[in-house]
């Protein structure tokens, strides 16, 4: 069997609204993440995966009920004080978000974004912190990378500038990434390189990956393990295989023939395996 | 390895090029304000002859005649702002009929006197409206926010003027603890100018008696002028910081596991700089402008001071000369803005 998991989250709950009237949005879910494996999480938009993904670093709005548990180790995150949540914030769980344009303030370097949670977590010389910065964009394939880190974020590409979000994420070297919705932004054509990075990275770092999407085609090309989520419940999990072949919930069967062709999910996975084989991806350049 | 990588404008010239089309733009702005501020003052109703020469000069018909000649009086209205225009070129706005100086002259001390204040109340109000309206916006709905948006909105409704008039009543007569008016208590003698600032000329001539004397006439004048730009900053802030809280950069800032100070000074004040520095332009212009009936309370020889002297006067060159002022500083102001949205948004900068 596979490694120790390294976050598990059980019986989570969220909650929305008055304490007299809350709104449930995620009513008990149990997730194992697993050092080197990409854990998905599918299902519709509403079904609760981004809050269940956003509620493992307490970044919900303060209306936010929570309930159940979710260990790092050995240290429980739900009702952690502030000052040391923010201690694992970024240095052992990091976060991947959907729009990189978004997602990176806009008036501020790509080296300063790269490097001010270095500095503060691992408490690197502003040296060492640069000297990181421009290992990791390497890494991520960015070019140029001395050059970028005096950039902004409007100079690249939203594909570049998704890889530079994966560079910040991976900077304090964490053990758990989640990534919500990291392709959707993203054009077509960029998708498969992003994919092809978080896939690697996770077996070369031994990352332990959350990855939300709503698209089953992201979903069969990288995760090992499936969940498949909603109404704020997982309604079936498996292994990518069993549940692509041989899908057993309902809903799982309706969200599978949805999608534009039946034999979709073999094709959509092949096309973006042998996109990242063939070089790392057609962006690459200013 | 890593060479330090500067901010840099790019390929210097876009930049220049942007810089001369400004300076352009504003030179024809400011020949637009000399024709305003000609055509008003000679429409006002009133004798500034009359004005000018006093009662008994001019009931004679050739003192009259005299003055009329001298001053080109009798020639058309373009030959007139011609006239005007070449002097003016030449740095000379013609004689204050009020002092009796040139009207450079008494600009020279004005201007420093109100931009000393106008100075100090911005930077009281960019530091109090920027902190009371970040709180506010963080503690959305809750009883403070609900309190800095109250007080704000006193601050904006309470006339300046019955303020400068209450608190002086109250700090100067009653508790005694603020100075009178005026600039300088009656028994020092100003500094030697050399920015005109007292506080600052003070300082340069190491003289620290006349800095704190001039440091305490400001305080009230400054307090009572920042009042209202608190209000006005305070609710800028609030939204704007609204505005870039809900922003996904933010909320990365935090996933970065970054103390709440570096979140809000590093992502979300730089955020919420851009519509922060158009409103504290608009409001620094204001305060250099508008402030007369505050500087008459506190007799602060300002521009506010000068302007209201010359209108009541009919001193018509002191009237142009402020007109013109004015003009040049909302330029000066509105060109200033615009670079510091380059220095502030790199996206601004290649735009």
């Amino acid at each position: 069997m596979t490694a120790a998991p390294v976050l598990s989250i059980r019986g989570l709950t969220v909650a929305f609204g008055t304490r007299k009237r809350p709104t449930p949005i995620v009513n008990g879910v149990d997730l194992d993440l697993v050092p080197g494996r990409i854990q998905g999480l599918a299902g519709e938009s509403g079904s609760g995966k981004t809050v269940t993904a956003m509620s493992v670093l307490g970044l919900l709005p303060r209306t936010a009920q929570l309930g159940g548990s979710v260990r790092l180790g050995e240290t429980e995150l739900l009702g952690l004080r502030r000052r040391d949540l923010s201690r694992i914030r970024g240095r052992r769980i990091a976060m991947v978000f959907q729009d990189p344009s978004a997602s990176l303030h806009p008036q501020l370097t790509i080296g300063h974004q790269l490097t001010d949670h270095v500095r503060t977590h691992l408490g690197l010389s502003r040296t060492e912190a640069r000297q990181r910065a421009v290992d990791l964009l390497e890494r991520v394939h960015v070019p140029d990378p001395a050059d970028a880190l005096g950039r902004y974020p409007h100079q690249f590409s939203g594909g570049q500038r998704q890889r530079i979000a994966i560079a910040i994420a991976l900077a304090c070297e964490p053990e758990v990434v989640l990534a919500d919705e990291p392709t959707t932004a993203l054009d077509v054509t960029v998708q498969a390189g992003i994919l092809h990075l978080l896939r690697d990275l996770a077996l070369e770092r031994q990352l332990a990956v959350l990855l939300v999407t709503h698209d089953l085609g992201v979903m069969s090309a990288i995760a090992d393990d499936v969940a498949v989520m909603r109404h704020g419940t997982i309604v079936e999990r498996g292994p990518r295989e069993q549940i692509f072949t041989r899908p057993e919930h309902p809903y799982t069967r309706e969200l599978l023939t949805a999608l534009p062709e039946s034999d979709f999910t073999d094709e959509r996975a092949r096309t973006a395996l042998a996109e990242r084989d063939s070089a790392d991806d057609p962006e690459v350049g200013p | 390895m890593a060479a330090p990588t500067k901010r840099r404008y790019p390929a210097g010239s876009p930049l220049a090029g942007y810089l001369l089309r400004r300076l352009g733009t504003s030179v024809l702005l400011l020949l637009g304000v000399t024709l305003v501020t000609f055509i008003l003052t000679n429409m006002v109703p009133g004798d500034p002859i009359a004005a000018a020469l006093g009662e008994g000069a001019s009931q004679n018909p050739v003192t009259v005649a005299a003055y009329v000649e001298r001053h080109g009086l009798d020639q058309p209205l373009p030959v007139q702002y011609l006239t005007y225009l070449t002097n003016l070129v030449q740095g000379d706005l013609g004689t204050s009929l009020t002092t009796g100086r040139p009207v450079t002259e008494d600009l020279a001390t004005a201007i420093p006197a109100s931009f000393e204040v106008a100075i100090w109340s911005i930077i009281v109000s960019l530091c109090v409206g920027t902190a009371l309206g970040t709180i506010a916006a963080y503690r959305r709905g809750q009883v403070s926010d609900q309190v800095v948006r109250v007080v704000s909105l006193i601050g904006l409704s309470v006339p300046t003027f019955w303020m400068a008039l209450v608190s002086f009543h109250v700090f100067f007569l009653q508790l005694r603890i603020a100075p009178g008016s005026g600039r300088l208590s009656p028994m020092l003698t100003p500094p030697p100018t050399v920015t005109g600032m007292y506080t600052i000329d003070a300082l340069l001539d190491g003289d620290l008696e006349v800095f704190a004397d001039a440091a305490a006439h400001l305080v009230l004048p400054v307090l009572v002028l920042s009042l209202f730009t608190i209000g006005l900053l305070t609710r800028f802030v609030r939204t704007a910081v609204l505005e870039v809280l809900s922003a996904d950069y933010v909320r990365a800032a935090r996933a970065k596991g970054l103390s709440g100070p570096r979140v809000v000074f590093d992502y979300v004040l730089r955020g919420a700089s851009l519509p922060i520095l158009t409103i504290v332009g608009v409001a620094f212009g204001a305060l250099l402008s508008g402030t007369v009936l505050v500087e008459a309370v506190f007799a602060w020889p300002g521009l506010g001071t000068y302007a209201y002297n010359s209108a009541t006067a009919l001193d018509l060159p002191g009237v142009m000369g402020v007109g013109l002022v004015v003009g040049v500083i909302y330029l000066v102001i509105n060109f200033a803005v615009d670079l510091l949205y380059g220095v502030l948004d790199p996206r601004v900068r290649l735009a």
